[in-house]
């Protein structure tokens, strides 16, 4: 317990520097959270647009305005905490290992992972999650279904274990680095794979969409990550939709056990940079 | 040192020692570029990986749109059949991937950032005092990124393309539209190169651009038709019978993407693509002569100090 406390107490003091940096630049900071803002709402006006095509039916499969709406909410609630905590400290764990400045991470005494994937945070990320806020509430005034107490605080829950996922999934391509020495197409790879879970896993269907819809959940399982959460509140659940929300413990806590695995490999192949 | 002493000036150069000059920038530049070819193959082949979903997220909607989607068989027909603003399914993903080659063209990466900052950091020194237009210099290194590009992406494009032959229902456009098509393609080069260059040259007076620049980006990714076609945006009219797609379509940022790809796709013909062709070249002379303007202008206030 008093392990636990003491990498809360930690996590606290990252959370502390990273803000006290981001107030020093304020004007910056600012700028930054209208940057993220606008494409949040450039992404929704394209939506919107093509909805506006087929206002009955929406994507098809239940995904009409509001419930879609909900899943766009959902997708901006996970991305903003993992673009937010995760992302400023993996895409600089290649640059640790290329220099060799990871020998100081691997001196202290803390967790190398816990140091190397938490000690800068991007709190202009969370304007985003300001705005999943209003644009969920909004849906959810909307809807014509009536989500279920569970539900609701499944909700947050499957949340959390998607960035779990997601985390584990950087957590991945970083290890890479140690063997790879650089690799900034597989960060690129990362955004373009991670692109499949910004839609409905209905809109993955035929010979190609299934294979690929099959793969994209039980093999890497990011159709899991959006998907289980905006259905807890988008649309009544049936017993797939369960189904699949069992499936998402099991892949979160591979998913975390499979990440663990790889990194400490990875560390134990680290070799350092010469001076 | 002040800038009104050492002013560019570019030396009476004969034209054989000016083709010269930029003969062997072109070169020094293509072998740069070349180091990296296996990870630009690599980048670009990823670059397609959105569309796959984008082609679902079509489908989906397509299907939606459907007056009978349920009927098994139906969905094939409501693609081939059903539109939306003008485009059938097979058109829009045509439309995504031709927007992909104008992109390829019209787009600078990094090229008004590094301006503003060569401006910044004072670096833009070394145009001043040597007999070498930078506008020039620039376009010549632009060319010779663009030419490896296309050397490395034929490849991926090539192999995306037969992979997504079928999507193509019109064919190839005939000879005078292909024409058409290639020309708008070159323009868009230029466009492209000088919208960013003339972003980048406001650094003369504010320094920081960056944020000028994101609202062009996010205004060119939104306005110059990659995202979806802007025939899309003509159900919503401003004034009269003048509509937002018109709106947009008067901007010199739909030759971007949106204009090269819907020669292609055939979706203009005779007077109006013309007339469309005019209005890129018009953009380009007027882009042209602001840029130059806003250089020499520039260059004029701009002062440097030290080492």
């Amino acid at each position: 317990m008093s392990q636990l406390k003491r990498y809360l107490r930690v996590l606290m003091v990252f959370a502390r520097n990273s803000l006290i940096r981001s107030m020093t630049f304020r004007t910056n900071f600012i700028m930054e959270c209208i940057s993220n803002l606008a494409w949040v709402v450039l992404n929704l006006a394209f939506y919107v647009l093509l909805l506006s095509y087929t206002q009955k039916n929406g994507l098809g499969s239940g995904w009409t305005q509001y419930p879609f709406f909900v899943f766009l909410a959902t997708i901006q609630f996970i991305y903003s905490l993992v673009e937010a905590f995760l992302m400023p400290n993996v895409e600089e764990f290649s640059e640790l290992v290329r220099s060799g400045d990871l020998d100081f991470a691997l001196l202290k005494p803390i967790d190398t992972q816990f140091l190397v994937s938490l000690a800068k945070f991007d709190w202009s990320a969370l304007s985003n999650f300001v705005f999943a806020s209003g644009l969920l509430t909004f849906a959810m005034i909307h809807i014509d279904h009536q989500p279920s107490l569970g539900a609701i605080l499944l909700y947050p829950f499957y949340i959390a274990c998607s960035v779990a996922i997601l985390y584990s999934l950087t957590i991945v391509l970083a290890a890479t680095t140690v063997w790879l020495g650089r690799n900034q197409s597989i960060y690129e790879f990362w955004f373009y794979i991670t692109n499949f879970s910004r839609y409905p896993r209905e809109i993955y269907s035929g010979p190609v969409g299934a294979p690929l819809q099959f793969v994209f959940t039980y093999l890497i399982p990011i159709l899991v990550v959006v998907n289980v959460p905006a259905r807890m509140l988008a649309k009544p659940l049936t017993t797939g939709d369960w189904r699949l929300a069992a499936f998402a413990l099991l892949a979160t806590a591979a998913s975390l056990a499979f990440g663990r695995w790889l990194f400490n490999r990875a560390i134990h192949s680290y070799r350092s940079a010469s001076s | 040192m002040s800038s009104s002493a050492a002013i560019h000036r570019i030396p009476p150069f004969t034209l054989v020692a000016r083709l010269r000059t930029w003969w062997i920038i072109l070169r020094i530049s293509i072998e740069e570029r070349l180091v990296y070819r296996g990870e630009f193959m690599l980048g670009t082949l990823m670059r397609f990986l959105p569309l796959v979903s984008q082609i679902f997220l079509l489908q989906a909607v397509f299907n939606a749109t459907a007056p009978d989607n349920s009927a098994a068989g139906t969905a094939t027909s409501a693609h081939s059949s059903s539109t939306i603003a003008g485009y059938t399914y097979y058109n829009f993903i045509a439309y995504f991937l031709l927007t992909m080659v104008t992109r390829a063209f019209s787009s600078m990466p990094t090229l008004a950032s590094g301006i503003a900052r060569s401006i910044r950091d004072g670096t833009i020194k070394k145009y001043l005092v040597q007999p070498v237009d930078m506008l020039g210099f620039l376009l010549i290194c632009r060319v010779a990124h663009k030419l490896v590009y296309y050397l490395v992406a034929i490849l991926p494009f090539a192999f995306v393309f037969y992979l997504c032959r079928g999507y193509f229902t019109g064919g190839w456009p005939p000879a005078p539209e292909m024409a058409a098509y290639v020309a708008s393609l070159v323009m868009s080069f230029l466009l492209g190169y000088f919208l960013d260059a003339t972003i980048g040259l406001i650094g003369f007076w504010f320094l920081e651009v960056s944020s000028l620049l994101f609202v062009y980006m996010l205004l060119s990714y939104f306005l110059s038709g990659q995202m979806f076609p802007l025939d899309m945006l003509d159900k919503f009219t401003i004034v009269r019978s003048i509509t937002a797609g018109d709106l947009v379509r008067m901007t010199p940022i739909q030759y971007l993407a949106y204009f090269p790809a819907t020669i292609f796709l055939g979706k203009i013909h005779g007077a109006k693509l013309l007339w469309g062709l005019a209005g890129e070249l018009a953009w380009l002379l007027v882009m042209m002569g602001i840029c130059r303007f806003a250089f020499n202008r520039g260059v004029r206030r701009y002062s440097a100090y030290g080492g």
